[in-house]
């Protein structure tokens, strides 16, 4: 069943390797990636949306592509094992969403500051109550202040090139650092888009647990005294200092990500129509509903841009700052009612007054066209009578 | 490798730290030692911080001594007072978040196997009573079910002792203690028995009165896992400070409650006790 696959560098799988074109569902982009990995071991526990990824991942540790799998106690126990397993010196995948995100979180934020190099799906899913299964993408904003890499998918292509650059990211000597891969559940995962696909019998080159910043726990390398914990565990101001220093260099490795975001993703953010007077400045789901209202913009004659927000953390604060530097309005669409993304982009640019607080849409519901529309018209002071687009 | 990594490279034993050197020279690493020669060795585990006198600490201390395999062994520990002291041995330890122990460790063992087909990695879990059979209790449970071969070593000193001296699921019933101010309404969780059910392939018990039989439960315990499933060692390790105990008493109460409710008790499959007799015949024969 399984393909014999050949290990090729990562920038030629990634960047260079001819690509075929599939339609297929963000489920299955998120399993092709994995299939092309050469990861060890995953770790999956069922909810709904996230439960298809990891039943087709699932099958290619039956067929042979990924070495071991389990369906774990919880997501806490899965989160948890995951840590373990990279310590160990494996390439580890999970994914879940909503709640189950949320009861893995207290073992996926202490990742980190393990160092621990692995990737994480979220299928993002409303946070209950009132119990709902829809995608609501709030639980990002529970992921944005603990150090991880936080990558915001708009479509099945992001969701497999996201994901298998993720990899290499994560396991890059000056990262060393958990990449989370979000996108929204259903309107991404159940449906399906058009995917570029690298050929199946090639893969990632295994992980090498010894190009690392800290040591896996193996056995294997000297001294033995050395241990990977620091002796924090005390009240006194060495240990103050010693944590203190190792969430500064938690940040900066998260910083250094950026260049190798830029390597194989061609940036933090993507742009369309630099010139713009107005922007819709968006990531995940709510950056494709943006690119159709730019089209729709453009259309209509009106100086609108877009810009693409790939990746949450690092922030693309700088690229933000330049691009918007001119814009009139600043528009925020997002599928969550608090606005991280909004409050995101305020912090870093300036005359924060600009922006445009929304639309929002939330408990799982889509995000219509014409709700981008209306805030367009509003800052551009045109009047319209409602009609609908397509 | 095993061995091989904590040897010092030829030339930098005299840049390398005193108490490394001895470790290397006069420790564990590749040769058995007899518990009962401690002292007449450099060990795994010499300065920590738990309180004087806590038999928690001597537990340690006898484990590390009867570690079938230093070189090749991982040790898993959480929040609780054991962490204090598993953290400043000279065998790489791991510490997560409170409770996570057996799912950590489901995860590294894993790793280890994928990795190291050929070579036995020993992974073993020590944590408190709070620590197995409360806030990791699925985990604890689930990693029996699931069959991971690793060793887990409940240190049993019956309260929360890190956090101040709370009532845990392994109090016994009516002891008054923080949080159960009318005293524990409810029987001490028989974990024993537990382990059995949920598939442990070795399960001892024991009150540590007798130091050459710590060492063999522990070497047992370590080498059943390793071919056969996870197995489980339920340590009494009174809490000399939380339960009042002098410190010239903590012997005694051990022995006392050796007589009660910690009789030594050992259980395995007939797997592990053919095993187990094959090894012994062996040894007897060498
Ligand atoms: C998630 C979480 N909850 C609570 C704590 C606080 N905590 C630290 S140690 C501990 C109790 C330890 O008791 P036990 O596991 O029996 O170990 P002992 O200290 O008695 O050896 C608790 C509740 C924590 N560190 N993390
Ligand atoms: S609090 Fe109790 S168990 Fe903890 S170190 Fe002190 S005596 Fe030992
Ligand atoms: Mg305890």
């Amino acid at each position: 069943m399984m393909v014999e696959q050949k290990v090729v560098d990562p920038d030629y799988l990634i960047l260079e390797a001819p690509r075929e074109r599939k339609f297929i569902t963000g489920s299955q982009a998120f399993a092709e990636a994995i299939k092309r990995a050469n990861v060890d071991i995953a770790i999956a526990y069922p909810i709904t949306p996230q439960s298809e990824t990891m039943h087709l991942v699932g099958d290619l540790w039956a067929q042979g592509y990924v070495k071991d799998y389990y369906r774990a106690e919880e997501e806490y126990g899965a989160m948890s094992a995951i840590a373990g397993a990279v310590r160990g010196g494996a390439r580890a995948f999970s994914a879940t969403s909503g709640p189950g995100l949320l009861r893995g979180l207290e073992a996926i934020v202490s990742w980190p500051g393990h160092r621990i190099p692995a990737v994480l799906g979220v299928m993002t899913r409303v946070v209950n109550a009132p119990l709902s299964i829809q995608p609501d993408n709030v639980e990002i904003a529970y992921l944005l202040h603990s150090g991880l890499i936080v990558l915001h998918a708009e479509n099945q292509q992001d969701v497999f090139d996201f994901t298998l650059a993720g990899f290499p990211i994560s396991e890059k000597v000056d990262v060393y650092l958990p990449v989370v891969v979000a996108t929204e559940g259903f309107f991404v995962t159940h449906a399906k888009g058009y995917v570029e696909l690298p050929p199946e019998d090639m893969k990632l080159p295994p992980r090498d647990p010894y190009k690392a910043p800290v040591p896996p726990t193996d056995c294997e390398i000297p001294p033995a005294r050395i241990q990977r914990d620091a002796p924090v565990q005390k009240s006194n101001f060495m240990s103050y200092l010693i944590h203190a220093v190792w969430q500064q260099e938690v940040w900066s490795a998260n910083e250094r990500a950026r260049k190798w975001i830029k390597h194989y993703l061609g940036g933090l953010i993507e742009v369309v129509n630099p010139k713009a007077e107005v922007f819709i400045v968006a990531s995940g789901c709510a950056a494709a509903q943006g690119r159709e209202a730019q089209r729709y913009a453009e259309m209509e004659g009106l100086n609108v841009g877009l810009v693409k927000i790939k990746s949450i953390r690092p922030f693309p604060a700088q690229e933000l700052r330049e691009i918007l530097k001119d814009a009139k309005a600043i528009i925020v669409p997002e599928h969550n009612i608090v606005g991280w993304l909004c409050k995101e982009v305020k912090a870093v640019i300036p005359n924060g007054d600009r922006v445009v607080e929304g639309p929002r849409v939330y408990g799982g519901m889509t995000l219509p066209v014409e709700l981008i529309m209306d805030e367009i018209y509003r800052v551009l002071g045109i009047k319209k009578a409602k009609k609908t687009l397509v | 490798m095993g061995l091989e990594y904590v040897k010092i490279s030829p030339g930098f034993e005299r840049y390398m730290p005193r108490d490394y050197v001895d470790l290397v020279k006069m420790g564990q690493f590749g040769r058995q030692v007899d518990v009962m020669d401690l002292g007449q060795f450099k060990e795994l585990v010499e300065d920590h911080p738990m309180c004087a006198g806590c038999y928690m600490a001597y537990f340690i201390r006898i484990f590390y001594a009867s570690l079938p395999n230093p070189e090749d062994t991982i040790v898993l520990g959480t929040a609780g007072c054991a962490r204090l002291a598993l953290s400043q041995a000279a065998v790489p330890f791991i510490y997560g978040n409170y409770g996570d122990t057996n799912a950590v460790a489901s995860g590294l063992k894993r790793a280890l196997t994928i990795r190291f087909p050929d070579k036995h990695k020993d992974v073993v879990v020590i944590a408190g009573d709070g620590g197995l059979m409360d806030i990791g209790f699925g985990m604890t449970m689930h990693s029996w079910f699931r069959r991971e071969k690793f060793t887990t070593i409940m240190v049993d000193n019956e309260v929360y002792g890190n956090t101040g001296g709370q009532e845990s699921g392994m109090s016994p019933k009516g002891v008054q203690l923080k949080m159960a101010p009318k005293g524990k309404q409810f029987d001490k969780i028989n974990a024993v028995e537990l382990a059995k059910v949920a598939g442990c392939v070795y399960v001892a018990k024991l009150s540590p009165t007798n130091p050459k039989r710590i060492a063999k439960v522990i070497r047992r315990a370590i080498l059943a896992a390793r071919h056969f499933g996870p197995t489980f060692i339920h340590a009494y390790t009174s809490c000399n400070i939380e339960y009042s105990i002098p410190t010239r008493e903590v012997l005694a109460d051990a022995r006392n409650r050796e007589k009660k409710d910690f009789k030594f008790y050992e259980w395995m499959t007939d797997e592990v006790k053919e095993y187990f007799e094959e090894m012994e015949k062996k040894e007897v024969k060498a």
